[in-house]
């Protein structure tokens, strides 16, 4: 029976193209508009590493002034970064499996090869931790020794690009490479890697590339480094040096530790707040104890990663698809109306209300179908327009496979939704009046 | 006298009227606040900056390697680039204006610990600084070469004697006054004399309420990295910048260098405002042609629906412009409901959006330019059906009665 209603329904449709085109246009660009916000926004809150995600926390204390919260915004939440001397006493907890401190730094590479000029390079200071903790693909050796943790020593793990540039590609392993003025062991090499939300640091662009070089965090408090990262103050202390900066109260460094159980998650609370505790006695953390642990993807919408400009978008995205929506639904009245006659006859020749009502559904659900079909190419040509203006969204403006049946599931919905009225009244239609004047 | 059969008229179609009018009340709802918002946008980028950006090349420059003198590189830098034809003028800076990369502090204008904060971005240029930037000195002086601190000096630090700084910050901290000869405070109590004030130029980052509160520390940017602020000569931007990349490339190989275009900087900056601004607009468009179409669609049909109606009323008497005007009129009254309720709906949406999140409320000029727009669309969607429907014979009466 569906099958005959399709049939129908096609002969039906090709009966007035017009009518029947400006209907798919109307839902297509409402789905195609709506679509192109709402893949963006998807990629932007769906959680960058599901593997994992249930176990890693963004650490936080609030380590600000008594005056005055961090956010004015949000005066509720601690600090987005750590103080350097908070990040090397919280490495000596005990209780997360894995556990890493980080902050970003720039170096200059210099190859071997002198043909090859010298170039910048993006630095992320961690631990060793930070790539099992991750799941950091490695295409040679691996993450470096605990003992370089311990004694800062130069060792470094390449991005998979800089192995190309500084190497020629090739195993790079045991052999040095220059960073600035020193000389850094290479531990391992990372096959290619590319979060599409930088999760582990979106305090510093969610939307930036994998650092090319990855050295040990300790390094930072062992020589000076370039830090590029954002940096927060509130105390009025001398900082005229790198080393009054590590000791300040500053904070630039993040922190995340990966926690096996929810006895260990809440043990490791009350380990931070003992923490906190002993700190106020020294005088510090003078705000009341405000110590937070978030999952990937609340510390993702606690930091706006999906931001208040795509949340704005999408409402209209949203108004846009209803006001498509009723274009369609007089559409829809209009092409039912123009064929009551038709429809006289057959209910006159015997079909039922209900199998008009089912036949006239199939019609919209078809129409909806044909919109899903040009919305999901307006949302793909949106989403190309999108990262063509938008350099940032290069990576996360991308239809997700998963994204593609919902597209036409809710075109066609929304179309038989769009229907129902006209449905109804078409059902309504009584024969007689429209036999007479055949 | 026309009114009331078109009014009866369309309470009999109820629906369709109805559609029409919910469709021009959403699209009025959208649109307002659609153009509303762009507009706002596209006026917060094209806040004049008071700088010359248009003719400014940035230079970047990161020492490395054990023989990189930094105070004595930027020296042999600025005489080479100073000496460069086509140059205007040239000053260091650690950071780069409007660049979303920068430092600010926060200075209090008296000892008195209690006192305000006022935070302003930081910038560490020499006395050629007011030229690089084209900005304009507006009361005191300009700092003496004397007074440029090298990085390496001892007393090196965020709190020099004497600094200059933006009108704006010099309102804030010195309501009613003059700023000049002022002094503003760090933390320790330490004080930098104000000896010139800037008219007006932005600092760092384009969204940060204090973008406007700017000072200036007579420095060199400490090592190991410095920029140039390079004015060119009207018109010769972009002859120079390859010049000037190669000639810095030959001062001094221990070192990596970045070259940009000011202007480049800035549309950066401001590429996710901007990107905001082209989704509104593509919103606004597409929905006003899916609205012109769905209102062409309905009419065409109304037409032929009633060409027998429209063919009696010819057979008795009703001119052509009768026709016209009655579809016209129609129309009018079902835009202009939709019009009423769209203007309930948009003020609403602006409400839901400003208390939401971080949209200003709306400027009721904008719901008045809309109004327009959509009853001139109105009239242009139902002009063509109208003109057809006056076409139809009054013969048409006659043949199938």
């Amino acid at each position: 029976m569906f099958l005959y209603y399709l049939r129908l329904a096609k002969l039906s449709l090709s009966k007035q193209p017009m009518l029947t085109a400006l209907m798919i246009a109307a839902i297509g660009i409402g789905i195609g508009a709506c679509m192109t916000v709402t893949a963006y926004l998807y990629v932007l809150s769906s959680d960058p590493i599901p593997e994992k995600s249930a176990h890693l926390y963004a650490v936080r204390l609030d380590s600000w002034g008594a005056d005055q919260p961090f956010s004015r915004d949000y005066p509720w939440e601690a600090p987005w970064q750590l103080t350097q001397r908070d990040s090397v006493a919280l490495l000596e907890s005990p209780i997360p499996v894995r556990q890493a401190a980080m902050r970003r730094a720039v170096y200059s590479a210099i190859p071997a090869n002198d043909s090859v000029a010298p170039f910048f390079v993006s630095a992320r200071m961690t631990g060793r931790d930070f790539f099992d903790m991750f799941q950091v693909p490695f295409l040679y050796g691996g993450p470096w020794s605990v003992d370089a943790d311990k004694s800062a020593l130069n060792t470094v793990v390449l991005s998979h690009a800089t192995n190309e540039k500084l190497f020629g590609g090739e195993n790079s392993v045991g052999r040095e490479a220059r960073l600035g003025s020193e000389s850094f062991v290479v531990a391992g090499v990372m096959d290619r890697w590319q979060p599409t939300i930088l999760f582990y640091d979106v305090n510093n662009g969610p939307m930036n590339d994998v650092e090319d070089v990855f050295l040990p965090w300790s390094i930072a408090g062992r020589k000076e480094i370039d830090g590029a990262g954002n940096t927060n103050c509130f105390k009025d202390e001398l900082i005229e040096t790198y080393w009054d900066m590590l000791e300040s109260e500053c904070v630039y460094n993040q922190f995340w530790a990966e926690i096996a159980s929810s006895q260990d998650l809440e043990a490791y609370q009350v380990w931070l707040d003992t923490y906190t505790e002993g700190q106020k006695e020294l005088g510090r953390f003078e705000r009341p104890t405000n110590n937070r642990l978030s999952t990937v993807t609340e510390y993702m919408e606690i930091r706006g990663v999906a931001g208040d400009e795509a949340w704005v978008i999408m409402c209209i995205g949203v108004l846009f698809l209803i006001a498509c929506m009723v274009n369609t639904i007089g559409l829809i009245l209009a092409r039912f109306v123009a064929k009551s006659p038709v429809i006289a006859l057959r209910r006159a020749l015997g079909a039922s209300k209900a199998q008009i009502f089912r036949q006239h559904l199939v019609e919209v659900g078809l129409v909806g179908f044909a919109g899903g079909i040009l919305g999901l190419g307006l949302s793909y040509a949106g989403l190309a327009g999108l990262r063509m203006i938008l350099e940032e969204a290069e990576r996360a403006a991308r239809l997700r496979p998963e994204l593609i049946a919902m597209t036409i599931a809710i075109a066609v919905l929304s179309a038989m939704l769009a229907g129902l009225y006209p449905t109804w009244r078409i059902c309504r239609v009584s024969p007689a009046s429209f036999l007479k004047t055949q | 006298m026309e009114i009331r059969p078109i009014l009866s008229a369309m309470t009999r179609n109820r629906t369709g009227s109805a559609l029409v009018a919910a469709q021009i009340a959403i699209t009025l709802t959208v649109v307002v606040n659609c153009t509303f918002m762009a507009v706002k946008r596209l006026e917060f980028i094209a806040r004049p900056s008071g700088m010359d950006i248009d003719n400014i090349i940035v230079v970047r420059s990161f020492g490395f390697g054990g023989d990189y003198a930094h105070d004595a590189s930027i020296a042999k830098d600025l005489e080479t680039l100073r000496a460069l034809p086509g140059v205007r003028a040239v000053t260091p800076s650690w950071n780069i204006p409007m660049s979303g990369g920068g430092s600010a502090m926060g200075r209090r204008a008296s000892l008195d610990e209690d006192a305000p904060t006022f935070n302003a971005n930081y910038y560490r240029v020499d006395e050629h600084a007011f030229a690089a930037l084209g900005v304009k000195l507006l009361e005191g002086r300009n700092f003496r070469p004397e007074e440029i601190m090298r990085s390496d000096a001892e007393n090196y630090s965020q709190t020099p004697p004497t600094i200059i700084v933006t009108k704006a910050l010099a309102d804030r901290a010195f309501p009613g006054k003059s700023a000049l000869g002022e002094y503003l405070y760090d933390g320790l109590n330490k004080g930098s004399e104000i000896v010139g004030i800037i008219e007006h130029m932005y600092g760092a980052w384009v969204d940060w309420d204090d973008f406007d509160k700017v000072v200036w520390l007579p420095q060199r940017p400490p090592a190991p990295s410095a920029s140039y602020l390079i004015r060119a000569e009207p018109g010769r931007r972009d002859e120079l910048m390859p010049v000037v990349e190669t000639t810095l490339e030959r001062t001094n190989r221990q070192r990596l260098l970045r070259t940009n275009s000011l202007e480049e900087i800035v549309a950066n900056s401001y590429e996710a405002d901007r990107a905001t601004a082209v989704l509104l607009v593509t919103a606004i468009v597409l929905l006003l042609t899916i609205t012109c179409l769905g209102i062409v669609g309905l009419a065409s049909f109304t037409v032929r629906q009633r060409t027998k109606q429209i063919g009696t009323r010819r057979a008795i008497g009703a001119r052509r412009i009768d026709i016209i005007r009655y579809f016209l009129i129609e129309n009018w009254l079902m835009t202009s409901i939709g019009i009423a309720l769209g203007t309930g709906l948009a003020i609403g949406l602006n409400y839901l959006l400003a208390t939401q999140f971080d949209v200003q409320r709306l400027d009721y000029g904008y719901l008045v330019g809309g109004m327009l727009a959509l009853w001139i669309l109105g009239f242009a969607a139902v002009a063509n059906p109208a003109r057809r429907a006056a076409k139809i014979s009054p013969a048409i009466a006659t043949r199938t009665v």
